[in-house]
């Protein structure tokens, strides 16, 4: 302890003790979303309203199931990575770890609903 | 770190202190729009689901996404998708080291609710 400096015990740490890691994660998904997000819409959007056998044909294509699936894995990433930030910003002690729990199991499970359903259709 | 004075540091004004600005509305809206976008993400699962579920179930939320109330839910999540996305630019500019004094921020915020309006308009009239 004594020889440890103030600066050695927090370089690197942040104060939430894992440094600028979440704050990163953010940016990467941030900037792959800017690429997916026109993707996705451009994809996904004229298949709404449309007849389910056309519908099946198009999501068995490669770039409309791959758009959608970029989109879910990394569109709740990000989502769960922001609203984490969000209830750090306005919860405090259990509630806060709650929500962030609960809303990591929303994301995730959506993440996965929408990834199931898409591999059904695709394959 | 330990003797780190804790109580009784002075506060940054809050936002019931703060005169209300392009900057504070535009972020904030950022975070209303990023947290709205679940609702717009439930109801994308929720198509898919129906798409690989049978074709009846398809027709029902398929019809649903798309009568009066869901056209103006899935416009709004556009909107709110384009603006969320504008408004992350600006951030990435930001933490880049530009555009941080007062006239380049409120040119942005401008920039983000113009341009998120415009793209909303080019996304229907592609799609």
């Amino acid at each position: 302890m004594a020889l440890m400096t103030d600066r050695k015990r927090v370089i690197g740490l942040g104060s939430a003790k894992s440094g600028t890691d979440h704050f990163w994660k953010t940016t990467i998904t941030a900037v792959a979303l800017l690429i997916i997000t026109p993707m996705f819409l451009f994809s996904f959007g004229p298949l709404l309203g449309e007849p389910y056998a056309d519908v099946q044909a198009a999501l068995s294509r490669p770039f409309p199931a791959v758009s959608a699936a970029l989109m879910l894995i990394v569109g709740f990433y990000h989502f769960r990575l922001g609203i984490q930030m969000v209830i750090e910003d306005y919860m405090q002690g259990l509630s806060r770890k709650i929500a962030i729990i609960v809303m990591a199991c929303i994301s995730y499970g959506l993440m996965a609903f929408g990834l199931v359903s898409l591999a059904q259709i695709a394959l | 770190m330990a003797d780190v004075n804790r109580g009784n540091r002075p506060l940054s004004p809050h936002l019931q202190i703060y005169r209300p600005q392009l900057n504070s509305a535009t972020s904030i809206l950022n975070r209303i729009t990023g947290i709205a976008l679940l609702g717009g993400a439930v109801l994308v699962v929720w198509w898919l689901m129906a798409a690989a579920t049978s074709e009846a179930y398809f027709n029902f939320v398929d019809g649903l996404m798309t009568c009066f109330v869901g056209d103006v839910l899935m416009t709004l999540c556009v909107l709110a998708l384009w603006y969320h996305a504008l408004a992350g630019v600006r951030h990435l500019v930001w933490d880049m080291g530009y555009g941080l004094d007062p006239d380049d921020s409120d040119k942005m915020g401008w920039g983000i609710i113009i341009g998120s309006v415009a793209l909303t308009f080019l996304t229907i009239i592609t799609i």
